[in-house]
């Protein structure tokens, strides 16, 4: 097997890492194949604490950002009007050009509008990184992880993503929200897990994520998180929506304490690792039914 | 010499917007020929970057002193290297006609 399958959120702290994780390990048990664990949510990739692997290699993500001569430029404003994101300060009346680095994509637009000689050389900015660990049974944790301070994510998470065995299986856990960061994540996944709560905020995320699934045209389910918590709302939104339900996992202050010792919950409570067995059964059926039609 | 601020409505009688990158207007004071002038914040929609387009709009316009509640670091950081007056300011009760006139 070589699926990828994503772990989303529409907000942080549904347990999206939590059930990445578990899955995880579930799968370890179960398979004798090489499983990939990916870290995608890279302003704050946290799997690596409960994983402990060895880190075996890591590679920068750099962009190529430019410089600007002030004393060769000719203060035209092409390059400015070129740049999608604002990253060029440019005030004419004052000769007054300056790059906002924070800002910058690394497009090369502005290197390409410009007609003058000389004026714009391109450096290397770092983005970000990817780093492998080594975890049992050759299988492996690919972390992606931003810079301190940089706001721009896509490129870390593709890379990321570039950086992953294709013969693998691999278990992507995404960033949580819904804008392209996520989007990124999920575009060329094979199914998505939504993890939510049942409660009014949980509802609304999880519509939201509904929606973009719907737009990228991908298959997802969804797994409810501290299941008895909040109401029922969001069980006749998955009925009337005809989306299928994978999983509940209940809320229960033993889980609770497992995770915050940085446990997993399967190893520990042998019902939850039959949920999770459950869990993969449901996604691998939606799997394969899909590729015995194409 | 031009002073700035931004406003919520593109008149005299407006109050003043508390946003600087994202507000909805500046208004925009020129003590030699006492005139005010308005113009729409073209920065406010802007996916990144607001705060540093809004001050690049305003310096275009020739404002040499801004007033705002909340300049954000980046557009603060713009200002700073174009060597324009900032000054933090809040009122939600006077015009901007009155700001623009006590401050200038
Ligand atoms: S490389 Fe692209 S994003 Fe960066 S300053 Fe140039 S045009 Fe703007
Ligand atoms: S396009 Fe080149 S010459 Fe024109 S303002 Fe930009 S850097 Fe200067």
């Amino acid at each position: 097997m070589t699926y990828k399958i994503a772990i989303a959120s529409g907000k942080g702290g549904t347990g999206k890492t939590t059930v990445s994780l578990n899955l995880f390990y579930t799968l370890q048990k179960q398979l004798d194949q090489k499983i990939q664990l990916v870290d995608c949510d890279v302003e704050e990739p946290n799997i690596n604490l409960f994983t402990k692997g060895e880190l075996h290699s890591v590679s920068d993500v750099n962009i190529k950002i430019p410089v600007i001569d002030s004393d060769k430029c000719v203060y035209c404003g092409d390059c400015a009007s070129a740049c999608a994101y604002n990253a060029i300060l440019f005030v004419k009346s004052i000769s007054h050009i300056a790059v906002l680095e924070d800002l910058c994509h690394g497009c090369g637009a502005c290197t390409y509008v410009c007609n003058q000689p000389d004026v714009i050389v391109e450096k290397d900015k770092k983005l970000g990184e990817v780093n492998v660990y080594s975890l049992e049974n050759g299988n492996e944790l690919v972390e992606g992880k931003i810079e301190i301070g940089s706001a721009i994510a896509v490129p870390v998470i593709g890379k990321t993503l570039k950086s992953t065995d294709e013969n693998a299986l691999r278990i992507i856990d995404a960033p949580p929200g819904t804008s392209c960061p996520v989007m990124e994540t999920i575009k060329d996944v094979d199914y998505t897990i939504l993890v939510t709560e049942p409660t009014p905020f949980g509802l609304n995320d999880l519509k939201l994520m509904v929606e973009t699934m719907r737009k990228m045209k991908g298959k997802f389910g969804v797994v409810i998180n501290r299941a008895g918590l909040g109401n029922l709302a969001i069980y006749d939104y998955l009925k009337e929506e005809k989306i299928e339900l994978l999983m509940e996992i209940p809320f229960d202050k033993n889980l609770a304490r497992i995770y915050s010792e940085g446990k997993i919950m399967v190893d520990e409570v042998p019902a939850i690792y039959e949920k999770y067995v459950k869990l993969f059964d449901k996604v691998k059926l939606n799997l394969d039914e899909a590729n015995s039609y194409s | 010499m031009k002073i700035a601020i931004t406003s919520l409505e593109n008149n005299k009688a407006s109050k003043m917007d508390p946003r600087f990158g994202r507000g909805a207007f500046f208004a925009v004071y020129d003590t030699e020929n006492k005139e005010f002038s308005f113009y729409e914040n073209e920065a406010k929609d802007a996916q990144g970057g607001a705060g540093p387009k809004a001050a690049e709009l305003v310096v275009n316009l020739g404002v040499n002193k801004l007033l705002s509640s909340d300049f954000g670091p980046k557009a603060k950081a713009a200002l700073e290297g174009m060597g324009i007056e900032m000054l933090l300011y809040s009122n939600e009760v006077k015009t901007v006609e009155e700001i623009l006139l006590e401050n200038s």
